[in-house]
């Protein structure tokens, strides 16, 4: 899209980008199929862009195997929808998305995995290509359209990229980025709820995924500026458990080493992160604390 | 006007001795040129002509020297940081501190970074406590305990900012050494010494002091504002920590956020120990209960201890009902960038990128900005070493930075085999 005169880009002028779950792994099992769930999603994203006509679209399509840009609305050679029947996004998406689909597909053949070990979605490569897309917006000058990000996503959470997801939450939170998600699997994403929350994004579970379309329209499609005046789902209640490192279990207690953070179910004799060797625990510790609590009378 | 410039000029390397004299002649219009020194942002280029200085690859390789500076020093394969830390932060606020040659006054300009310090330091250090001393009359005051709010801590130095009398590098070290001593083994101990005076005045020997600092394993780094000290470096060196002197505003920022990052960890410094701790889990934003910190009945957030059920309102804290120190998940892996580094990006070489049998990407990897053509110039691309996808100069500061996370390689499931991605 050509630059837009300075004037338009007023509060409510959005940049969206979209990460798209496409692991083939998640859509075998779901109820919603894969066609009816994109045509969904496209009509979304028509709305977004038929919203403001200087609103930018930017999908990623999160795979199991790879992650890949699949489309940008502004480098489209013919925006909107007035070339006949099928706009110009619906056409250029759908082509690029099968070509990435294959490729991921090939990706897991070349590898021979087992099965079990890719049920997730490669989420913190989408996330860090977005942020590094919106970073690049920032450069370009103060007038930008504000950036977010909406991550729709049904696998599940893949422990293995707890510390990139986390990396990638905060770098976001810094650039105040809000990260949206809408989570259309069968449990509650730790991962998303997370990132949600500490973003000040808005983190919803669809009911009825049939509505797929309503959910994303009435509680995605606003922009920054207008959400201070609506009533957006509230959060019930965001799951900040850990998982520890020695056995990638979830757990509401437990222990940490004093020089990496690093979290354990149970007591052991050595930091398996950082090889520290450890004294003995608990007794010192309280009586140090309750020393320094003293102080303060004294 | 040429006259004012050309002596401005010529007396610059003794800026301190006749600032007056010099500041007298010239008058307020021509100062602020002479004190922007606007002429360094310009440079000429092959015609003739006045260019604003090329400043990313400027940036980049300063950016390059300082990450290359991290890397050598993380040399060990497993990676050891003190990052619980207990810092003290003393800043002088005797006479010196009100001289001007830092503007408004070095007072104002300690301060603004201090607090940005204090940001930053509890951004990258979740666990760790920080108090302000500050040194006034040759007295140590103590401005505020230790504690992890930096919001508290700002509006006590923000409101205490005066100066009077002399400096004393002792009274500040007895007082720090007083608290620091209690505080648990598995912390580390260090005290930051903003230091403006070119004296240390006082009540007994002060290498006495030192010694008993370094036999309670404080780490002392000192940042001088004015000049070298003799005994601020004997300090620095007894105790392990780092000395260095601010030439200008920028300099001085850059030093004190050097001290942000959790420092190597030092064995005999802290004992390793395993701290048991709880993570409770957010309640939703409709539900009721009464917390245990201010005793009220609260609709909405709040946490509960997950030994007792106790509500409490904010993390991180301590369990008033049964002692569990209670964290946020996310708070602790706010830190785990430092554990689990990315590597440095290698510059692609300009053979590489004139050999035309090479088929190499044409955009970022990261932000899909395309790449210019490559001519002459400068590569103005980097490639990671572990999953070779190409990145801009932008995306590479930025992914080291702040995301810590290489998009490259966390795109690709098994990257870490060596795969080529791009056939
Ligand atoms: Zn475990
Ligand atoms: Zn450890
Ligand atoms: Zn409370
Ligand atoms: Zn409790
Ligand atoms: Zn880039
Ligand atoms: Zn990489």
């Amino acid at each position: 899209m050509p630059s837009a005169p300075t004037k338009l880009y007023a509060d409510d002028v959005s940049l969206l980008v979209v990460l798209l779950d496409t692991n083939p792994f998640f859509w075998s099992t779901s109820s919603l199929p894969f066609s009816k769930f994109l045509s969904h999603v496209l009509s979304f994203l028509n709305s977004i862009l038929l919203l403001n006509q200087i609103n930018q679209i930017v999908v990623i399509a999160t795979g199991c195997n790879s992650c890949d840009y699949i489309y940008d609305s502004s480098l489209s050679t013919n925006p909107g929808i007035e070339n006949g029947k099928l706009p110009a996004l619906c056409s250029e998406l759908l082509k690029k998305l099968e070509d990435f689909v294959t490729r991921d597909e090939q990706l897991n053949k070349q590898h021979s995995l087992p099965p079990t070990t890719t049920s997730s979605s490669l989420l913190s490569g989408s996330l860090s290509m977005a942020l590094c897309y919106i970073q690049r917006v920032f450069r370009s000058g103060p007038l930008r359209p504000h950036p977010r990000i909406l991550c729709v996503q049904g696998s599940s959470d893949g422990p293995e990229q707890y510390v990139a997801i986390m990396n990638s939450i905060f770098s976001a939170q810094r650039s105040m980025v809000p990260i949206d998600s809408c989570y259309i699997g069968s449990n509650n994403s730790a991962f998303l709820q997370q990132a949600s929350y500490i973003t000040g994004g808005v983190y919803q579970k669809p009911q009825q995924l049939d509505g797929l379309f309503q959910y994303l329209s009435t509680v995605f499609a606003t922009d920054l500026h207008s959400r201070a005046f609506l009533q957006l789902p509230k959060s019930v209640g965001v799951d900040f458990r850990a998982s520890c490192f020695c056995h990638k279990k979830t757990i509401d207690m437990g222990y940490i080493c004093s020089v990496c953070l690093s979290i354990f179910c149970k007591h052991h004799k050595k930091c398996s992160t950082c090889g520290s060797v450890f004294g003995q625990a608990q007794s010192d510790v309280a009586s140090a604390s309750n020393l320094k609590r003293k102080t303060p009378e004294t | 006007m040429n006259n004012g410039n050309g002596r401005r000029l010529n007396g610059e390397t003794e800026e301190d001795d006749d600032d007056e004299g010099s500041e007298g002649d010239l008058d307020a219009w021509e100062r602020t040129y002479a004190d922007e020194r606007s002429w360094e942002s310009l440079q000429e280029d092959e015609s003739g002509l006045l260019r604003p200085v090329d400043n990313t690859t400027l940036y980049h390789a300063q950016y390059r020297r300082r990450i290359r500076s991290l890397s050598s020093q993380a040399t060990t394969a497993r990676i050891q940081k003190g990052l619980i830390r207990y810092l003290y932060i003393v800043v002088d606020l005797s006479r010196a501190a009100a001289e001007m040659d830092y503007r408004p006054s070095r007072m104002a300009v300690v301060a603004k970074h201090v607090e940005a310090f204090i940001r930053e330091f509890f951004d990258q250090n979740p666990l760790s406590q920080l108090g302000l001393v500050t040194i006034k009359d040759g007295i140590a005051h103590c401005l505020t305990d230790l504690g992890g709010s930096p919001e508290s801590h700002v509006k006590a130095l923000m409101g205490k900012l005066e100066c009077s009398g002399e400096s004393s590098l002792q009274n500040a070290l007895d007082l720090v050494h007083g608290y620091l001593n209690q505080i648990p083994s598995y912390g580390h101990r260090e005290v930051l010494i903003l230091y403006s005076a070119l004296s240390t005045c006082d009540p007994g020997d002060i290498l006495e002091t030192i010694q008993k600092c370094k036999k309670s394993k404080m780490r002392c780094s000192v940042i001088g504002i004015s000049a070298e000290i003799f005994i601020c470096k004997h300090l620095c060196q007894e105790t392990g920590g780092s000395y260095s002197v601010a030439m200008d505003e920028s300099h001085f920022k850059e030093l004190i956020l050097e001290h942000a990052p959790p420092p190597p960890a030092i064995a005999e410094f802290a004992i390793a120990n395993l701290i048991k701790m709880g993570f409770p889990q957010r309640a939703a934003e409709s539900s009721i209960a009464i917390c245990s910190c201010h005793k009220e009945a609260k609709v909405g957030g709040g946490y509960t201890c997950p030994r007792c059920k106790a509500r409490v309102c904010e993390l991180p804290t301590e369990c008033r009902i049964c002692g569990l120190t209670l964290i946020s998940s996310p708070h602790l892996a706010r830190s785990y960038h430092h554990l689990f580094p990315i590597v440095p990006f290698d510059e692609v070489s300009p053979s590489v990128l004139n050999d035309p049998h090479n088929r190499l990407p044409r955009s970022c990897f990261g932000c899909q900005q395309s790449f210019p053509n490559p001519g002459n110039k400068p590569s103005l691309r980097v490639a990671c070493p572990k999953c070779k996808q190409h990145f801009c100069l932008d995306c590479d500061i930025y992914i080291h930075e702040s995301l810590h996370n290489c998009p490259g390689c966390e795109s690709f499931r098994h990257s870490k085999s060596p795969i080529a991605t791009e056939e």
